[in-house]
Protein backbone atom coordinates (compact mmCIF):
# COMPACT_ATOMS: atom_id res chain seq x y z
CA UNK A 1 0.00 0.00 0.00
CA UNK A 2 1.39 3.60 -0.97
CA UNK A 3 2.27 5.69 1.87
CA UNK A 4 0.24 9.04 1.97
CA UNK A 5 2.35 11.32 4.09
CA UNK A 6 -0.76 13.90 4.69
CA UNK A 7 -3.83 11.43 5.04
CA UNK A 8 -1.40 9.75 8.11
CA UNK A 9 -0.38 13.21 9.67
CA UNK A 10 -4.38 14.67 9.69
CA UNK A 11 -5.17 10.99 10.89
CA UNK A 12 -2.48 11.55 13.64
CA UNK A 13 -3.44 14.54 14.90
CA UNK A 14 -7.60 13.35 15.06
CA UNK A 15 -6.20 10.21 16.88
CA UNK A 16 -5.23 13.06 19.51
CA UNK A 17 -9.01 13.08 21.08
CA UNK A 18 -9.23 9.68 21.64
CA UNK A 19 -5.75 9.71 23.37
CA UNK A 20 -6.86 12.96 25.35
CA UNK A 21 -9.89 11.01 26.31
CA UNK A 22 -8.60 7.75 27.44
CA UNK A 23 -5.46 9.35 29.15
CA UNK A 24 -8.40 11.56 31.18
CA UNK A 25 -9.83 8.37 32.28
CA UNK A 26 -6.58 6.64 32.55
CA UNK A 27 -4.84 9.11 35.16
CA UNK A 28 -8.35 9.52 37.05
CA UNK A 29 -7.85 5.63 37.51
CA UNK A 30 -4.74 5.63 38.56
CA UNK A 31 -4.32 8.17 40.51
CA UNK A 32 -7.47 7.58 42.55
CA UNK A 33 -5.98 3.58 42.99
CA UNK A 34 -5.06 3.92 46.63
CA UNK A 35 -8.32 6.02 47.68
CA UNK A 36 -10.84 2.86 46.12
CA UNK A 37 -8.93 0.88 47.98
CA UNK A 38 -9.15 2.93 51.09
CA UNK A 39 -12.40 3.74 50.73
CA UNK A 40 -13.95 0.61 49.25
CA UNK A 41 -17.89 1.20 48.17
CA UNK A 42 -18.26 3.27 51.30
CA UNK A 43 -17.12 6.11 49.06
CA UNK A 44 -20.90 5.77 47.57
CA UNK A 45 -22.76 4.94 50.56
CA UNK A 46 -21.38 7.42 52.81
CA UNK A 47 -22.69 10.82 54.16
CA UNK A 48 -19.30 12.23 55.40
CA UNK A 49 -16.61 13.43 54.17
CA UNK A 50 -13.97 14.29 56.71
CA UNK A 51 -10.28 15.09 55.55
CA UNK A 52 -9.09 13.96 58.97
CA UNK A 53 -6.57 15.78 61.41
CA UNK A 54 -3.96 16.82 58.67
CA UNK A 55 -1.84 18.31 61.26
CA UNK A 56 -1.54 14.88 63.85
CA UNK A 57 0.96 11.59 62.49
CA UNK A 58 -1.09 10.07 59.39
CA UNK A 59 -2.04 6.80 60.06
CA UNK A 60 -1.54 3.37 58.06
CA UNK A 61 -4.93 1.85 56.81
CA UNK A 62 -4.95 -1.10 54.57
CA UNK A 63 -1.12 -0.35 53.53
CA UNK A 64 -2.37 3.00 52.70
CA UNK A 65 -1.13 6.24 54.54
CA UNK A 66 -4.08 8.83 54.95
CA UNK A 67 -4.93 11.53 58.01
CA UNK A 68 -6.30 9.61 60.95
CA UNK A 69 -10.09 10.17 61.22
CA UNK A 70 -9.95 10.62 57.69
CA UNK A 71 -13.53 9.25 56.05
CA UNK A 72 -14.62 10.16 52.56
CA UNK A 73 -18.03 9.48 51.43
CA UNK A 74 -20.12 11.41 49.05
CA UNK A 75 -23.54 10.39 48.80
CA UNK A 76 -24.52 13.40 49.73
CA UNK A 77 -22.99 14.87 46.84
CA UNK A 78 -24.62 12.15 44.65
CA UNK A 79 -27.96 12.88 46.07
CA UNK A 80 -27.34 16.93 45.27
CA UNK A 81 -26.76 16.36 41.70
CA UNK A 82 -29.04 13.89 40.93
CA UNK A 83 -32.02 16.13 42.83
CA UNK A 84 -31.11 19.31 41.51
CA UNK A 85 -30.83 18.18 38.41
CA UNK A 86 -34.15 16.62 38.36
CA UNK A 87 -35.60 19.19 39.79
CA UNK A 88 -34.00 21.37 37.04
CA UNK A 89 -35.47 18.79 34.40
CA UNK A 90 -39.08 19.43 36.01
CA UNK A 91 -39.13 22.48 35.69
CA UNK A 92 -36.87 23.18 32.13
CA UNK A 93 -39.37 20.47 30.37
CA UNK A 94 -42.69 22.20 30.12
CA UNK A 95 -41.47 25.65 29.71
CA UNK A 96 -39.13 24.38 26.89
CA UNK A 97 -41.84 21.97 25.43
CA UNK A 98 -44.29 25.40 25.79
CA UNK A 99 -41.75 27.85 24.51
CA UNK A 100 -41.12 25.55 21.75
CA UNK A 101 -44.26 24.87 20.39
CA UNK A 102 -45.02 28.60 20.87
CA UNK A 103 -41.79 29.62 18.26
CA UNK A 104 -42.64 26.73 15.90
CA UNK A 105 -46.45 27.71 15.78
CA UNK A 106 -47.90 30.71 16.73
CA UNK A 107 -44.94 33.17 16.41
CA UNK A 108 -44.70 34.34 12.53
CA UNK A 109 -42.39 33.30 10.65
CA UNK A 110 -40.59 36.83 10.34
CA UNK A 111 -40.12 37.40 14.16
CA UNK A 112 -39.14 33.47 14.45
CA UNK A 113 -35.49 33.56 14.23
CA UNK A 114 -35.31 36.11 16.34
CA UNK A 115 -36.58 34.94 19.17
CA UNK A 116 -35.00 31.64 18.53
CA UNK A 117 -31.81 33.03 18.01
CA UNK A 118 -32.68 34.88 22.17
CA UNK A 119 -33.48 30.93 23.02
CA UNK A 120 -30.47 29.83 21.68
CA UNK A 121 -28.54 32.20 23.18
CA UNK A 122 -28.85 31.49 26.59
CA UNK A 123 -27.05 28.38 26.27
CA UNK A 124 -23.72 30.21 25.29
CA UNK A 125 -23.95 32.14 28.40
CA UNK A 126 -20.82 31.61 30.14
CA UNK A 127 -21.85 28.93 33.61
CA UNK A 128 -20.23 31.38 35.96
CA UNK A 129 -22.31 34.87 35.12
CA UNK A 130 -25.41 32.63 35.39
CA UNK A 131 -24.17 32.21 38.84
CA UNK A 132 -23.75 35.67 39.15
CA UNK A 133 -27.05 36.56 38.13
CA UNK A 134 -28.64 33.68 40.65
CA UNK A 135 -26.09 35.89 43.51
CA UNK A 136 -27.58 39.36 42.44
CA UNK A 137 -31.12 38.37 41.82
CA UNK A 138 -32.51 34.75 41.99
CA UNK A 139 -31.16 34.58 45.71
CA UNK A 140 -32.42 37.97 47.32
CA UNK A 141 -35.89 36.54 45.42
CA UNK A 142 -35.64 33.32 47.18
CA UNK A 143 -34.77 34.84 50.45
CA UNK A 144 -37.01 36.92 50.78
CA UNK A 145 -40.59 35.74 49.06
CA UNK A 146 -40.13 32.04 49.36
CA UNK A 147 -37.71 30.58 51.90
CA UNK A 148 -38.73 30.20 55.28
CA UNK A 149 -35.29 30.91 56.90
CA UNK A 150 -34.69 34.00 55.04
CA UNK A 151 -31.73 32.34 53.46
CA UNK A 152 -31.74 31.94 49.64
CA UNK A 153 -29.19 29.67 49.19
CA UNK A 154 -29.77 25.77 48.01
CA UNK A 155 -31.92 23.31 46.03
CA UNK A 156 -34.29 25.56 45.01
CA UNK A 157 -32.15 28.50 43.22
CA UNK A 158 -29.57 25.46 42.02
CA UNK A 159 -32.02 23.88 40.09
CA UNK A 160 -34.03 26.86 39.03
CA UNK A 161 -30.51 28.11 37.55
CA UNK A 162 -29.64 25.01 36.22
CA UNK A 163 -33.52 24.36 34.80
CA UNK A 164 -32.58 27.86 32.83
CA UNK A 165 -29.12 27.21 31.35
CA UNK A 166 -30.73 23.60 30.28
CA UNK A 167 -34.17 25.00 28.31
CA UNK A 168 -32.11 25.94 25.00
CA UNK A 169 -30.97 22.42 24.57
CA UNK A 170 -34.11 20.52 25.01
CA UNK A 171 -36.45 23.89 23.52
CA UNK A 172 -34.15 24.09 20.24
CA UNK A 173 -33.68 20.31 19.81
CA UNK A 174 -38.08 20.19 20.46
CA UNK A 175 -38.34 23.48 17.77
CA UNK A 176 -35.95 21.90 14.86
CA UNK A 177 -38.28 18.44 15.05
CA UNK A 178 -41.74 20.52 15.40
CA UNK A 179 -40.37 22.11 12.17
CA UNK A 180 -39.60 19.19 10.38
CA UNK A 181 -42.90 17.30 11.17
CA UNK A 182 -44.16 16.93 7.57
CA UNK A 183 -47.00 18.99 6.04
CA UNK A 184 -49.52 16.07 5.51
CA UNK A 185 -49.78 15.44 9.04
CA UNK A 186 -50.89 18.67 10.40
CA UNK A 187 -53.28 19.07 7.37
CA UNK A 188 -55.05 15.68 8.32
CA UNK A 189 -55.89 16.61 11.64
CA UNK A 190 -56.81 20.48 10.54
CA UNK A 191 -59.08 18.81 8.47
CA UNK A 192 -60.77 16.03 10.63
CA UNK A 193 -61.85 19.67 12.80
CA UNK A 194 -59.26 19.48 15.14
CA UNK A 195 -58.13 22.98 16.54
CA UNK A 196 -54.76 24.50 16.07
CA UNK A 197 -53.80 23.46 19.87
CA UNK A 198 -55.16 19.91 19.48
CA UNK A 199 -53.13 20.02 15.73
CA UNK A 200 -50.09 20.51 17.85
CA UNK A 201 -50.62 18.66 21.43
CA UNK A 202 -52.27 15.38 19.54
CA UNK A 203 -50.85 14.78 15.74
CA UNK A 204 -47.53 16.60 16.19
CA UNK A 205 -45.76 16.46 19.76
CA UNK A 206 -46.81 12.28 19.44
CA UNK A 207 -44.31 12.10 16.24
CA UNK A 208 -41.73 14.39 17.72
CA UNK A 209 -41.77 12.48 21.06
CA UNK A 210 -38.42 10.33 20.42
CA UNK A 211 -36.35 13.81 19.67
CA UNK A 212 -38.10 15.28 23.01
CA UNK A 213 -36.86 12.58 24.87
CA UNK A 214 -33.54 12.44 23.65
CA UNK A 215 -33.11 15.98 24.12
CA UNK A 216 -34.10 15.58 27.73
CA UNK A 217 -31.56 13.01 28.64
CA UNK A 218 -28.55 15.37 26.75
CA UNK A 219 -30.04 18.20 28.76
CA UNK A 220 -29.56 15.70 31.89
CA UNK A 221 -26.10 15.41 31.07
CA UNK A 222 -25.15 19.54 30.99
CA UNK A 223 -26.95 19.48 33.91
CA UNK A 224 -25.32 16.75 35.83
CA UNK A 225 -22.04 18.01 34.92
CA UNK A 226 -22.42 21.84 35.58
CA UNK A 227 -20.19 23.20 37.61
CA UNK A 228 -20.00 27.11 38.66
CA UNK A 229 -23.65 28.25 38.50
CA UNK A 230 -24.53 25.79 41.32
CA UNK A 231 -21.24 25.96 43.04
CA UNK A 232 -22.21 30.07 43.75
CA UNK A 233 -25.85 29.27 44.53
CA UNK A 234 -26.20 26.01 46.32
CA UNK A 235 -25.21 26.82 49.36
CA UNK A 236 -22.13 24.86 49.62
CA UNK A 237 -23.71 22.17 51.59
CA UNK A 238 -22.01 19.09 52.88
CA UNK A 239 -22.26 15.62 55.34
CA UNK A 240 -26.02 16.29 55.49
CA UNK A 241 -28.63 15.08 52.93
CA UNK A 242 -31.34 17.75 51.90
CA UNK A 243 -34.44 18.14 53.55
CA UNK A 244 -36.20 20.73 52.02
CA UNK A 245 -36.14 22.86 49.11
CA UNK A 246 -34.19 25.14 50.91
CA UNK A 247 -31.74 23.13 52.14
CA UNK A 248 -27.97 24.04 50.96
CA UNK A 249 -26.76 21.17 48.56
CA UNK A 250 -23.65 20.59 47.16
CA UNK A 251 -23.15 18.58 43.75
CA UNK A 252 -20.37 16.17 42.50
CA UNK A 253 -19.08 19.21 40.09
CA UNK A 254 -19.30 21.78 42.76
CA UNK A 255 -17.79 19.79 45.59
CA UNK A 256 -14.70 19.18 43.25
CA UNK A 257 -14.55 22.99 42.18
CA UNK A 258 -14.99 24.31 45.99
CA UNK A 259 -11.81 21.44 47.39
CA UNK A 260 -9.03 22.89 46.05
CA UNK A 261 -7.67 24.28 48.92
CA UNK A 262 -8.44 21.19 51.68
CA UNK A 263 -6.62 19.26 48.64
CA UNK A 264 -3.24 21.13 48.68
CA UNK A 265 -3.34 21.44 52.72
CA UNK A 266 -3.17 17.43 53.24
CA UNK A 267 0.60 15.87 53.66
CA UNK A 268 -0.29 12.55 52.44
CA UNK A 269 -2.37 13.70 49.32
CA UNK A 270 -5.57 11.33 49.97
CA UNK A 271 -7.93 14.19 49.75
CA UNK A 272 -6.37 14.70 45.97
CA UNK A 273 -6.78 10.63 45.51
CA UNK A 274 -10.22 10.56 46.62
CA UNK A 275 -11.45 13.65 44.93
CA UNK A 276 -9.61 11.71 41.90
CA UNK A 277 -12.33 9.13 42.72
CA UNK A 278 -14.97 11.85 42.85
CA UNK A 279 -13.94 12.71 39.63
CA UNK A 280 -14.17 9.87 37.92
CA UNK A 281 -17.48 8.73 39.77
CA UNK A 282 -19.04 11.89 37.88
CA UNK A 283 -17.35 10.90 34.41
CA UNK A 284 -18.85 7.91 34.11
CA UNK A 285 -22.12 9.44 35.53
CA UNK A 286 -22.28 11.75 32.57
CA UNK A 287 -21.11 9.07 30.17
CA UNK A 288 -24.33 7.07 31.36
CA UNK A 289 -26.24 9.50 30.38
CA UNK A 290 -24.85 11.13 26.70
CA UNK A 291 -24.38 7.45 25.81
CA UNK A 292 -28.18 6.98 26.64
CA UNK A 293 -28.92 10.51 24.46
CA UNK A 294 -26.83 9.29 21.64
CA UNK A 295 -28.79 5.94 21.45
CA UNK A 296 -32.25 7.67 21.81
CA UNK A 297 -30.82 10.37 19.01
CA UNK A 298 -29.87 8.05 16.80
CA UNK A 299 -32.86 6.12 17.10
CA UNK A 300 -31.80 2.75 18.05
CA UNK A 301 -34.37 2.27 20.56
CA UNK A 302 -37.83 2.99 18.17
CA UNK A 303 -36.11 1.50 14.99
CA UNK A 304 -38.95 -1.08 15.76
CA UNK A 305 -41.55 1.02 15.96
CA UNK A 306 -40.95 2.59 12.73
CA UNK A 307 -40.27 -0.44 10.47
CA UNK A 308 -43.91 -1.72 11.70
CA UNK B 1 -55.02 30.07 15.57
CA UNK B 2 -57.35 30.99 12.82
CA UNK B 3 -59.16 27.63 13.20
CA UNK B 4 -59.89 27.91 16.76
CA UNK B 5 -61.57 31.54 16.71
CA UNK B 6 -63.39 30.81 13.01
CA UNK B 7 -66.72 32.14 13.27
CA UNK B 8 -69.54 30.06 13.99
CA UNK B 9 -73.94 30.42 14.91
CA UNK B 10 -73.51 27.65 17.12
CA UNK B 11 -70.88 25.27 19.86
CA UNK B 12 -72.00 22.60 21.45
CA UNK B 13 -70.65 22.59 25.17
CA UNK B 14 -67.82 20.26 24.12
CA UNK B 15 -66.75 22.11 21.61
CA UNK B 16 -66.55 25.39 23.79
CA UNK B 17 -64.65 23.31 26.10
CA UNK B 18 -62.55 22.37 23.54
CA UNK B 19 -61.86 25.40 22.38
CA UNK B 20 -61.55 26.96 25.61
CA UNK B 21 -58.40 24.46 26.59
CA UNK B 22 -57.36 25.23 23.33
CA UNK B 23 -57.08 28.71 23.92
CA UNK B 24 -55.40 28.09 27.57
CA UNK B 25 -52.93 26.09 26.16
CA UNK B 26 -52.04 28.77 23.84
CA UNK B 27 -51.38 31.09 26.41
CA UNK B 28 -49.61 28.81 28.82
CA UNK B 29 -47.12 27.78 25.66
CA UNK B 30 -46.54 31.96 25.54
CA UNK B 31 -46.14 32.27 29.22
CA UNK B 32 -43.15 29.27 29.14
CA UNK B 33 -41.57 31.07 26.27
CA UNK B 34 -41.69 34.48 27.94
CA UNK B 35 -40.44 32.63 30.99
CA UNK B 36 -37.59 31.51 29.02
CA UNK B 37 -36.63 34.29 27.84
CA UNK B 38 -37.13 36.53 30.51
CA UNK B 39 -34.25 35.65 32.71
CA UNK B 40 -31.62 35.88 29.92
CA UNK B 41 -33.11 39.82 28.98
CA UNK B 42 -32.85 40.13 32.50
CA UNK B 43 -29.28 38.58 33.20
CA UNK B 44 -27.93 41.17 30.03
CA UNK B 45 -29.65 43.85 32.05
CA UNK B 46 -28.24 43.39 35.14
CA UNK B 47 -24.71 42.65 34.22
CA UNK B 48 -24.71 45.73 31.81
CA UNK B 49 -26.39 48.07 34.32
CA UNK B 50 -23.91 47.26 37.39
CA UNK B 51 -20.96 46.57 34.93
CA UNK B 52 -21.53 49.57 32.92
CA UNK B 53 -21.33 51.80 36.48
CA UNK B 54 -18.37 49.80 37.06
CA UNK B 55 -16.36 51.15 34.16
CA UNK B 56 -13.52 53.31 34.52
CA UNK B 57 -10.45 53.55 32.80
CA UNK B 58 -8.55 52.69 35.57
CA UNK B 59 -10.35 49.38 35.00
CA UNK B 60 -7.37 48.90 32.36
CA UNK B 61 -4.60 50.24 33.68
CA UNK B 62 -4.53 49.18 37.19
CA UNK B 63 -4.02 45.09 38.40
CA UNK B 64 -6.35 43.26 41.01
CA UNK B 65 -4.15 43.94 44.12
CA UNK B 66 -7.18 44.73 46.33
CA UNK B 67 -11.21 45.65 46.06
CA UNK B 68 -10.66 49.10 44.94
CA UNK B 69 -8.87 48.49 41.92
CA UNK B 70 -8.36 47.34 38.04
CA UNK B 71 -8.73 44.40 36.26
CA UNK B 72 -5.36 44.33 33.75
CA UNK B 73 -4.18 41.33 34.94
CA UNK B 74 -7.28 39.47 34.43
CA UNK B 75 -7.82 40.56 31.31
CA UNK B 76 -4.10 39.94 30.29
CA UNK B 77 -4.71 36.56 31.45
CA UNK B 78 -7.85 35.45 30.19
CA UNK B 79 -6.28 37.04 26.22
CA UNK B 80 -2.96 34.95 26.61
CA UNK B 81 -5.09 31.58 28.63
CA UNK B 82 -7.09 32.04 25.07
CA UNK B 83 -4.75 32.68 22.72
CA UNK B 84 -2.78 29.76 23.64
CA UNK B 85 -5.56 27.71 24.15
CA UNK B 86 -6.08 28.25 20.25
CA UNK B 87 -2.74 27.98 18.69
CA UNK B 88 -2.46 24.52 20.18
CA UNK B 89 -5.89 23.36 19.47
CA UNK B 90 -6.43 24.83 15.98
CA UNK B 91 -3.69 23.25 14.32
CA UNK B 92 -5.02 19.89 15.91
CA UNK B 93 -8.99 20.71 15.62
CA UNK B 94 -9.02 21.82 11.69
CA UNK B 95 -6.65 18.67 10.67
CA UNK B 96 -8.80 15.97 12.92
CA UNK B 97 -11.90 17.39 11.24
CA UNK B 98 -9.89 17.30 7.81
CA UNK B 99 -9.50 13.73 8.29
CA UNK B 100 -12.99 12.98 9.64
CA UNK B 101 -14.63 14.99 6.29
CA UNK B 102 -12.28 13.75 4.12
CA UNK B 103 -10.38 10.33 5.36
CA UNK B 104 -12.96 9.24 8.22
CA UNK B 105 -16.13 7.88 6.38
CA UNK B 106 -15.61 4.26 7.81
CA UNK B 107 -15.24 2.34 11.58
CA UNK B 108 -12.31 4.40 12.54
CA UNK B 109 -13.88 7.78 12.04
CA UNK B 110 -17.62 6.97 13.34
CA UNK B 111 -15.23 5.41 16.46
CA UNK B 112 -13.48 8.83 16.62
CA UNK B 113 -16.89 10.66 16.11
CA UNK B 114 -18.34 8.78 19.33
CA UNK B 115 -15.17 9.61 21.27
CA UNK B 116 -14.91 13.07 20.25
CA UNK B 117 -18.45 13.62 21.56
CA UNK B 118 -17.64 11.34 24.72
CA UNK B 119 -14.97 14.31 25.61
CA UNK B 120 -17.57 17.25 24.51
CA UNK B 121 -20.00 15.83 27.11
CA UNK B 122 -17.21 15.45 29.69
CA UNK B 123 -17.93 18.03 32.26
CA UNK B 124 -15.35 20.46 32.50
CA UNK B 125 -14.24 20.17 36.45
CA UNK B 126 -13.38 16.46 34.95
CA UNK B 127 -10.80 17.78 32.58
CA UNK B 128 -9.61 20.63 35.26
CA UNK B 129 -9.22 18.14 37.51
CA UNK B 130 -7.36 15.42 35.18
CA UNK B 131 -4.94 18.65 34.31
CA UNK B 132 -4.09 19.53 38.21
CA UNK B 133 -3.09 15.75 38.52
CA UNK B 134 -0.78 15.30 35.54
CA UNK B 135 0.37 19.11 35.05
CA UNK B 136 0.34 20.98 38.66
CA UNK B 137 1.45 17.64 40.83
CA UNK B 138 3.35 15.00 38.36
CA UNK B 139 5.13 17.52 35.81
CA UNK B 140 5.37 19.67 39.10
CA UNK B 141 4.48 22.68 36.98
CA UNK B 142 2.61 24.65 39.67
CA UNK B 143 -0.58 26.43 38.53
CA UNK B 144 0.55 27.85 35.20
CA UNK B 145 -0.72 29.23 32.17
CA UNK B 146 0.96 25.95 30.11
CA UNK B 147 -1.50 23.93 32.14
CA UNK B 148 -4.62 26.60 31.80
CA UNK B 149 -4.26 26.69 27.93
CA UNK B 150 -3.59 23.25 27.73
CA UNK B 151 -6.55 22.24 29.54
CA UNK B 152 -8.47 24.23 27.38
CA UNK B 153 -7.03 23.35 24.60
CA UNK B 154 -8.61 20.16 25.13
CA UNK B 155 -12.13 21.22 25.76
CA UNK B 156 -12.43 22.78 22.81
CA UNK B 157 -10.43 20.45 20.17
CA UNK B 158 -13.80 18.29 19.78
CA UNK B 159 -15.53 21.64 18.89
CA UNK B 160 -13.16 22.43 16.53
CA UNK B 161 -12.92 19.08 15.05
CA UNK B 162 -17.01 18.38 14.63
CA UNK B 163 -17.58 22.06 13.17
CA UNK B 164 -14.53 21.77 10.90
CA UNK B 165 -15.78 18.35 9.78
CA UNK B 166 -19.59 19.69 9.12
CA UNK B 167 -18.42 22.59 7.42
CA UNK B 168 -16.03 20.47 5.21
CA UNK B 169 -18.65 18.17 4.34
CA UNK B 170 -20.73 21.17 2.90
CA UNK B 171 -18.39 21.11 -0.09
CA UNK B 172 -19.73 19.28 -3.27
CA UNK B 173 -17.76 16.07 -4.02
CA UNK B 174 -17.41 17.13 -7.47
CA UNK B 175 -15.19 19.81 -6.51
CA UNK B 176 -12.92 17.77 -5.07
CA UNK B 177 -13.10 15.08 -8.03
CA UNK B 178 -12.08 17.93 -10.52
CA UNK B 179 -9.21 18.91 -8.88
CA UNK B 180 -8.04 15.27 -8.31
CA UNK B 181 -8.76 15.14 -12.37
CA UNK B 182 -6.32 17.78 -12.33
CA UNK B 183 -3.51 15.91 -10.77
CA UNK B 184 -3.42 17.50 -7.44
CA UNK B 185 -2.08 15.88 -4.20
CA UNK B 186 -4.57 15.32 -1.12
CA UNK B 187 -2.47 18.53 0.47
CA UNK B 188 -3.94 20.48 -2.56
CA UNK B 189 -7.22 19.28 -2.68
CA UNK B 190 -7.30 19.94 0.88
CA UNK B 191 -6.01 23.29 1.41
CA UNK B 192 -6.49 24.77 -2.21
CA UNK B 193 -9.93 23.90 -3.00
CA UNK B 194 -12.00 22.14 0.04
CA UNK B 195 -10.51 24.68 3.31
CA UNK B 196 -11.05 27.79 1.05
CA UNK B 197 -14.72 26.84 0.28
CA UNK B 198 -15.49 26.06 3.85
CA UNK B 199 -13.78 28.92 5.49
CA UNK B 200 -16.51 30.31 6.96
CA UNK B 201 -17.58 27.61 8.65
CA UNK B 202 -13.97 26.44 9.42
CA UNK B 203 -13.86 30.27 10.88
CA UNK B 204 -17.26 30.03 12.62
CA UNK B 205 -16.28 26.96 14.82
CA UNK B 206 -12.74 28.83 15.48
CA UNK B 207 -14.60 31.53 16.54
CA UNK B 208 -17.34 29.85 19.16
CA UNK B 209 -14.58 28.10 20.56
CA UNK B 210 -12.85 31.13 21.43
CA UNK B 211 -15.85 32.49 23.35
CA UNK B 212 -16.08 29.49 25.20
CA UNK B 213 -12.60 29.70 26.20
CA UNK B 214 -13.07 33.49 27.29
CA UNK B 215 -16.20 32.27 29.45
CA UNK B 216 -14.71 28.82 31.08
CA UNK B 217 -13.83 28.77 34.89
CA UNK B 218 -14.33 25.18 36.31
CA UNK B 219 -11.27 23.94 34.33
CA UNK B 220 -8.89 27.18 35.44
CA UNK B 221 -9.39 27.01 39.10
CA UNK B 222 -6.89 23.58 39.36
CA UNK B 223 -5.03 24.79 36.74
CA UNK B 224 -4.41 28.80 36.20
CA UNK B 225 -4.90 29.06 40.11
CA UNK B 226 -4.37 33.11 40.75
CA UNK B 227 -2.22 36.10 40.31
CA UNK B 228 -2.63 40.14 40.81
CA UNK B 229 0.21 40.69 38.50
CA UNK B 230 0.47 40.95 34.86
CA UNK B 231 2.39 37.99 33.19
CA UNK B 232 5.92 37.55 33.84
CA UNK B 233 6.52 35.92 30.82
CA UNK B 234 6.99 32.38 32.35
CA UNK B 235 5.05 29.07 31.20
CA UNK B 236 5.45 27.27 34.31
CA UNK B 237 5.48 27.53 37.66
CA UNK B 238 3.75 31.18 37.09
CA UNK B 239 0.01 31.34 37.91
CA UNK B 240 -1.99 34.04 35.79
CA UNK B 241 -5.06 35.59 36.95
CA UNK B 242 -8.06 35.50 34.66
CA UNK B 243 -11.69 37.48 34.30
CA UNK B 244 -13.87 34.31 35.60
CA UNK B 245 -11.98 34.32 38.59
CA UNK B 246 -12.87 37.84 39.87
CA UNK B 247 -16.29 37.14 38.88
CA UNK B 248 -17.44 33.90 41.32
CA UNK B 249 -14.83 35.17 43.97
CA UNK B 250 -15.21 38.71 44.30
CA UNK B 251 -19.10 38.24 44.08
CA UNK B 252 -18.50 36.59 47.49
CA UNK B 253 -16.46 39.60 49.48
CA UNK B 254 -18.56 41.80 51.59
CA UNK B 255 -17.91 45.33 49.72
CA UNK B 256 -19.44 46.87 47.08
CA UNK B 257 -16.30 47.70 45.49
CA UNK B 258 -15.32 43.97 45.05
CA UNK B 259 -18.64 43.47 43.77
CA UNK B 260 -18.50 46.31 40.95
CA UNK B 261 -15.23 44.86 39.83
CA UNK B 262 -17.53 41.32 39.50
CA UNK B 263 -19.90 42.59 37.36
CA UNK B 264 -17.48 44.37 35.34
CA UNK B 265 -15.63 41.45 34.91
CA UNK B 266 -18.70 39.30 33.99
CA UNK B 267 -19.86 42.41 31.51
CA UNK B 268 -16.43 42.27 29.75
CA UNK B 269 -16.96 38.13 28.93
CA UNK B 270 -20.72 38.82 28.29
CA UNK B 271 -19.73 41.29 25.60
CA UNK B 272 -16.91 38.98 23.92
CA UNK B 273 -19.36 35.68 24.12
CA UNK B 274 -22.31 37.55 22.97
CA UNK B 275 -21.18 39.76 20.21
CA UNK B 276 -19.27 36.49 18.86
CA UNK B 277 -22.51 34.24 18.91
CA UNK B 278 -24.69 37.09 17.51
CA UNK B 279 -22.30 37.90 14.65
CA UNK B 280 -21.80 34.38 13.97
CA UNK B 281 -25.57 34.07 13.95
CA UNK B 282 -26.60 37.01 11.78
CA UNK B 283 -23.81 36.00 9.30
CA UNK B 284 -24.00 32.40 9.00
CA UNK B 285 -27.46 32.23 9.09
CA UNK B 286 -29.38 28.96 10.86
CA UNK B 287 -26.55 26.76 10.58
CA UNK B 288 -26.76 24.27 13.52
CA UNK B 289 -23.31 23.66 14.87
CA UNK B 290 -23.45 22.45 18.72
Amino acid sequence: MKIRPFRLSVFALSLLIPAALCAVVLFLMIYSGQAIMFNGLHFLTDVTWNLGDMYDDPVTVHGVSVPSGAEYGILVFIVGTLVSSGLAILIAVPLSVGAAIFLSEAVPAKIRPVLSMLVELIAVVPSVVFGLWGIAVLVPFIGHHLSPTGNGYGLLAASIVLALMITPIIASTLLDALLQVPKENRESAFALGATHFEVVSKAMMPMVRATLIGGIVLALGRALGETMAVLMVSGGGGNILPTSLFSPISTIASFVAGQLDSAEADPTNMSVRALSEVALVLFLITLAVNAGAKLLASGALNVRKRQS
Amino acid sequence: MSASVSPKPFRSALEMKRVIYSNLGWVACGLALLLVIFPLLDIVWVIAVNGLSAFSVKLFTTDTTGASSGLRNAIEGTALITIFAMLIAVPIGIGAGIHLSEYGKNKTGSTIRFLSDVLTGTPSIVLGYFSYIIFIISFGWGFSLAAAAITIAILIVPYLARITELALEQVPNTMREAAYALGATDPTVVFKVVLPAAASGVITGALLALAISVGETAPLIYTAGWSNYTWDGRFTHSPVGYLTYVIWTFIDQPDAQSHALAFAAAFLVMLVVLAINIGVRLTVRRTKFV
